[in-house]
């Protein structure tokens, strides 16, 4: 394989743990959030936890579009999969979600729902075509990595003039999020401590470029570094953080350079400015309702939007009261010290944000980080 | 070939099977005189009775049983019917037996063009005949359109224990040696690049084959210090290392630098976000063995075509919560976890 074995080579992840262990050395601890899920998954994936000094902590974002996915959406477009004539087309790790009570698509499609897994809303025009007697609906999630294919989708759906084709738009948005977990943070004094930077996304900045961060990095005093998913991406981008911090900068870094640019991907970016408007408000499971952090399909492609389409509302469903997924995303609470965790709460039965999906921080520790709690474990 | 001279003569080029080849009737006796009888050919099959009747040598049988319900049907590396008969021939090699005899049930879907029916049947013949077992009865049944998909198998087999050797995962003991047979993910990405939904340019070709020789070189040269052998088919290398943690009360220690795989299967499953530790091998086998015994079990088992990329993956170590560990290739350590629901629908 080419052009990703390169970046974990294991003697430069050495070289670098190294640089990150002189630069930790002095006598303080330094907690960094990754924002997005792709960087939790890789972090627990190639255990890299294990190899950072100890005064170095990682705090697991809210960056999984699956985990975050309110409950009540999920059962809203359950309910629209009883109607009569409905295709309803997913992406496959959006199956197992769960909505209330733990009903997932899964459990619908068992119960005689037409619901189909694809890779690309590309295939959800397919099967659209494929059936004209049916109202084929694209469930579409995800920050601003998937949100551009879904404007793919619904400017061909226009030009082809598809009539039994809609969107569910849940699709939200990274800085908004970024914001409001640093604010929170900042407004909270206890918590003030608690992220001295952050890991900035991958993809999504690949489609936004590095601008959107600026004012963010300003405004809160922390450094955020764009980091890719690969193990030498993330090294190098803690290495930065580190001298960010020790040199008291808070500045954007660029370290995904071989994708990212300062200004992103103009076509995708006036593509989705056409096809998009802002949402006033949207909830995000485990982390509450934020301003101007979605989007919904504009004015002049109402048409098609499914939820208009099939007055589609999404009713709220509160999490379990012992869930702790909200001190979980803001680094408050680490996955074991949640009742929940392991018990009630697993990969197969979850019942809160973090577990939803393998990018979650409760999924990816009990996956793959469970043995640093346990006892007699050789 | 026994002869029935009433019987309607099938259209094996063009025609499609109808409710009336399952129906018990001249139909059904064409079929499996046409279809099955010449591609399976033995005698103890040809005695065309309810049930075959034969001898064994008295001491230890290994009996198993299996279903095939892969799609597509036809896939890069082999078809349904080589992927029963091998699937059913390695479990009962895994145990230590010698396979010989086979049974096949098939569940046919009306429609389904005879032409492919024959090439499914012929490739089982085939494949059985090449592994010396014989397959000595069997059933036929024909569900309406749109209540199976094309054809199921459910095979069973019935093999003679070759020792007294005892394999179980009860008798692996920390410190033990984890042995793997060659390169992960083939199968289960094989299909995959297949599907009608997915399917992408790829040269990976299903591993199916047929392990029994592979098995009887590896007891021979390992004797007692063999514990177990397993196959991680459904669920890969990730189920099978978990399944015999948890059944012997030990975890074990794997070392990602020594998992062989093929970088076209690495570079499908980066694609596809799919971790190859846990896509379906159905020509690969596991074994743990003595430490005293493993290094010549591995060169037996490097000197045979199937196993001629094995490796030392790991040990079995003392683990009160029987986890399976995994040293990253930076020196990290993580987790191998059980598959949470399905990966890949319809592997096997």
């Amino acid at each position: 394989m080419s052009y990703s074995e390169e970046f974990r080579h294991a003697p430069l992840v050495r070289r670098l743990v190294h640089q990150i262990a002189i630069e930790a050395s002095c006598n303080r601890a330094y907690r960094f959030m990754e924002f997005c899920g792709g960087h939790t998954h890789a972090l627990a994936r190639y255990g890299i936890e294990d190899l950072l000094p100890q005064n170095i902590e990682m705090i697991h974002g809210p960056g999984c579009p699956v985990c975050v996915l309110p409950a009540g959406r999920i059962d809203a477009a359950i309910r629209l999969t009883k109607k009569e004539n409905i295709i309803l087309c997913a992406y496959g790790d959006l199956m197992r979600a769960p909505g209330a009570r733990g009903h997932s698509l899964l459990h619908a499609r068992a119960s005689g729902a037409d619901i189909r897994m694809i890779y690309s809303p590309l295939d959800a025009l397919k099967i659209a075509q494929a059936h004209p007697g049916k109202e084929v609906v694209f469930f579409a999630i995800g920050f601003e990595t998937t949100t551009p294919p879904t404007a793919l989708a619904v400017q061909i759906a226009r030009r082809d003039k598809l009539k039994n084709f809609s969107v569910f738009c849940n699709h939200v948005m990274t800085p908004a999020a970024m914001r409001h977990i640093l604010k929170e943070a900042q407004s909270d004094k206890a918590s003030h401590s608690l992220i001295d930077g952050l890991v900035g996304p991958a993809h999504v900045s690949a489609i936004i470029g590095c601008e959107p961060y600026q004012d963010i990095a300003q405004a809160f005093e922390r450094p955020i570094v764009i980091a890719g998913f690969e193990p030498l991406d993330i090294l190098q981008a803690l290495l930065m953080l580190l001298r960010q911090v020790n040199t008291q900068r808070a500045e954007i870094e660029n370290q995904y350079d071989r994708a990212v640019t300062d200004q992103g991907n103009y076509s995708a970016i006036n593509d989705m400015a056409d096809i998009f408007e802002v949402r006033d408000n949207f909830e995000w499971r485990g982390v509450g309702i934020l301003p101007n952090s979605a989007l919904k399909l504009g004015q002049d492609y109402r048409g098609l939007d499914a939820e208009e389409r099939f007055d589609m509302t999404a009713i709220f469903v509160p999490d379990n009261p012992a869930c702790e997924c909200g001190q979980i995303l803001r680094g408050r609470k680490k996955p074991r010290e949640c009742k929940l965790f392991g018990n009630a709460c697993r990969p197969e039965t979850p019942l809160g944000a973090c577990m939803v999906s393998a990018e979650g921080a409760c999924a990816a520790y009990w996956a793959y980080g469970r043995f640093r709690d346990e006892a007699g474990v050789s | 070939m026994p002869k029935n001279h009433r019987r309607i003569p099938l259209d094996l080029q063009n025609g499609l099977v109808e409710l009336a080849h399952g129906a018990g009737g001249r139909a059904m006796a064409a079929l499996i005189g046409e279809v099955f009888y010449p591609a399976f050919n033995n005698e103890l099959l040809l005695e065309q009775n309810d049930q075959a009747i034969f001898s064994v040598d008295a001491g230890r049988l290994a009996f198993t049983t299996d279903s095939f319900v892969v799609s597509p049907l036809f896939f890069p590396g082999g078809n349904i019917g080589d992927l029963a008969v091998n699937g059913t021939i390695n479990d009962i090699a895994l145990g230590g037996a010698t396979p010989q005899y086979l049974s096949a049930s098939f569940i046919l879907e009306e429609g389904f063009p005879l032409k492919d029916l024959v090439i499914i049947a012929n490739t089982m013949g085939d494949c059985a005949r090449s592994a010396g077992v014989k397959i000595i009865t069997g059933d036929t049944k024909v569900v309406e359109r749109g209540k199976a998909d094309g054809v199921f198998i459910a095979t069973t087999g019935l093999g003679v224990l070759r020792t007294d050797i005892v394999l179980s995962a009860n008798k692996i003991t920390p410190g033990d040696c984890l042995i793997l047979s060659g390169p992960i993910g083939d199968h289960g990405m094989a299909i995959l690049s297949k599907r009608e939904n997915l399917s992408f340019e790829t040269n990976i070709v299903s591993d199916q084959a047929a392990l029994h020789e592979l098995i009887e070189r590896i007891i021979d040269v390992g004797g007692d210090n063999i514990r177990v052998m397993r196959d991680p088919t459904r669920g890969g290398l990730a189920a099978a290392l978990n399944e015999l943690a948890e059944k012997s009360n030990i975890g074990f220690v794997i070392d990602e630098n020594k998992i062989p795989i093929n970088s076209s299967v690495a570079a499908a499953c980066e694609f596809l976000g799919l971790d190859p530790l846990y896509v379906a091998n159905e020509g690969k086998l596991i074994t743990v063995v003595a430490p005293s015994a493993a290094s010549a079990v591995l060169n037996a088992m490097r000197d045979h075509p199937l196993g001629r990329e094995a490796e030392i993956i790991g040990k079995a170590s003392e683990d009160s919560r029987f986890f399976v560990q995994m040293k990253t290739r930076f020196g990290g350590r993580r987790i191998i976890d059980h598959l949470s629901g399905e990966l890949l629908p319809r592997i096997c």
